[in-house]
């Protein structure tokens, strides 16, 4: 029997060694100067490719349909598109999920929004333009719920909160709260949870908490908002690592900042985001 | 073709962050394995037995056992897992736990029980009418002989397909994480999620190796030397 067991460890070696000898290496692309429209290398030649999640929620994206332009992904998408020069009808809209638009690897958009935080680790793996928006962490509840009423991070310590998979939040029940969180695959599965008390609440984004609180979660609350930690709070959109189009992208963010019209837009969506109370250390 | 720079997704990361979530991770497979395996036995074995009667006075339970394994085999585990585990609890019976351990457990068990009803029963069906005719000529009962007669050879025969069942019922205990449990799958996605890094995914595949691989030859080896000792036994 001693070569079947000298087998088993020279297949299980050969299996680790002959993975980790497929380290890619390194290249990075430097973006182009020109940001005229016809110079711009998108995945479609004259079209913008823009990814969102699916199903995309309110205020994102009213009625899951980032074709109208309604909601504020969705409207912030077409601003930039029309910045870069893009009409309404040059923009096509796809899906796909969260944790595998932040992956190293090729896209098949040019840029995708979907509350992606801008952090180091991911800067590693995805191109980021500046930021658009600037959301920090709450967490969602329901009335009488464990943790309802409560109003520092110290009476959470008994708490069952989940979030998302390789979001920030989930980070942020770790580092900030110091608690085990229960891990979805997307926010759908965590928000079906909590509709259960399977989990005591769940860690979203500010406005996406103020959505889920109002009009998913019967008797929904918004326990309080995580202090803010700075740089993990900010949405910026997504582009395939050493994209061209990174630094154009960012010119029409800048621009869009700049003139005022993202203030406008976030006013026309995000208006109602206020006042939740932060929750003490 | 574009590519990271700065990280190196494949390259071992420190270990003693990643290794000891993905091993707690695996304790919960191998519990979910092991609690669901026996409770999988016990309504595997109940319901080939039913299917394979034929009193007509248990006609609407033969009926009942055919209906629950064409649904349970036909339909996909994670449909499944997502009914029990969110579904269920979502009706607000009063009494009924929202454990999503417990849920996707249950989940597991009703479909592989159906797996594992299937392979029992062609191993009963595979034992020859002789064997029960000359069990009732020596007197012994129907239950019996079934006990003590066709049930022995049956599952002697079966041993291969079941434990590939038991393989797989330690890989798809994973497919509980959907509900929110950390299995070693879940945490070796976190893992790699935030770093980038996909080594966990190898330590987690290589964990899962180290239980079924010897697991399989152990099996192997057992059958081979009690198929040697029967063949010798009938020589002497």
């Amino acid at each position: 029997m001693k070569n079947r067991k000298g087998l088993v460890i020279a297949l299980t070696v050969a299996f680790a060694f002959g993975i980790s000898a497929c380290s890619s290496s390194d290249s990075t692309e430097s973006a182009s100067a020109s940001c005229e429209k016809a110079d711009l290398a998108t995945i479609e030649s004259g079209m913008l490719t823009i990814a969102t999640g699916e199903p995309a929620y309110y205020p994102w994206v009213i009625d899951d349909a980032p074709e109208s332009g309604e909601g504020f992904e969705a409207a912030v998408a077409y601003a930039v598109a029309t910045q870069l020069g893009f009409s309404k009808d040059e923009v096509k809209w796809v899906r796909t999920t969260f944790d595998g638009a932040v992956t190293p690897g090729e896209k098949n958009f040019d840029f995708n929004l979907q509350q992606f935080s801008i952090t180091e680790e991911r800067k590693a793996a995805v191109d980021f333009s500046s930021p658009y928006y600037t959301a920090p962490q709450a967490i969602v509840s329901f009335k009488g719920s464990k943790i309802d009423g409560k109003s520092s991070i110290a009476d959470l310590k008994d708490a069952k909160l989940g979030a998302a998979v390789g979001t920030t939040s989930l980070d942020a029940i770790e580092s900030q709260l110091g608690l085990k969180p229960s891990v979805f695959n997307d926010n759908a599965a965590g928000v079906s949870a909590l509709k259960n008390k399977q989990i005591d609440g769940l860690v979203v984004d500010l406005p996406t908490a103020f959505y889920l609180s109002g009009v998913e979660i019967e008797n929904g609350i918004i326990v309080g908002q995580l202090p803010s930690t700075g740089s993990g709070d900010q949405f910026g959109l997504l582009l395939t690592k050493g994209s061209a189009l990174t630094s154009c992208v960012t010119g029409a963010v800048d621009a869009i900042t700049a003139d005022g019209s993202l203030a406008s837009i976030t006013d026309t969506w995000l208006a109602t985001n206020t006042g939740s109370p932060v929750l003490k250390p | 073709m574009t590519v990271v720079s700065n990280s190196t997704p494949w390259s071992p990361s420190p270990r003693e962050r990643v290794f000891p979530t993905v091993i707690r991770g695996l304790v919960v497979n191998i519990q979910l394995t092991l609690i669901g395996g026996i409770a999988i036995g016990i309504i595997a074995l109940a319901l080939a037995l039913l299917r394979t009667t034929k009193s007509p006075a248990l006609t609407p339970f033969r009926f009942i056992a055919t209906a629950y394994v064409d649904i349970f085999r036909g339909a996909p585990l994670i449909l499944i897992i997502l009914l029990v585990g969110f579904g269920v609890p979502a009706l607000r019976i009063q009494g009924l736990t929202s454990n999503v351990i417990v849920l996707g457990t249950i989940a597991v068990v009703l479909t592989y029980s159906a797996y594992v009803a299937e392979v029992i029963r062609s191993g009963i069906l595979s034992v020859h009418q002789s064997q029960r005719a000359a069990a009732r000529s020596l007197g012994l009962t129907s239950n019996q002989a079934m006990r003590y007669v066709i049930l022995p050879q049956a599952i002697r025969r079966v041993i291969p397909p079941l434990l590939n069942d038991f393989v797989s019922l330690l890989k798809d205990t994973g497919l509980v994480s959907i509900l929110g449990v950390t299995d070693a799958v879940r945490a070796a996605q976190i893992n790699a999620s935030r770093t980038f890094n996909y080594t966990p995914y190898v330590v987690a595949a290589i964990l899962f190796l180290l239980i079924t691989i010897p697991l399989t030859r152990y099996i192997d080896r057992h059958i081979r030397l009690r198929s040697e000792k029967q063949n010798s036994d009938g020589l002497a």
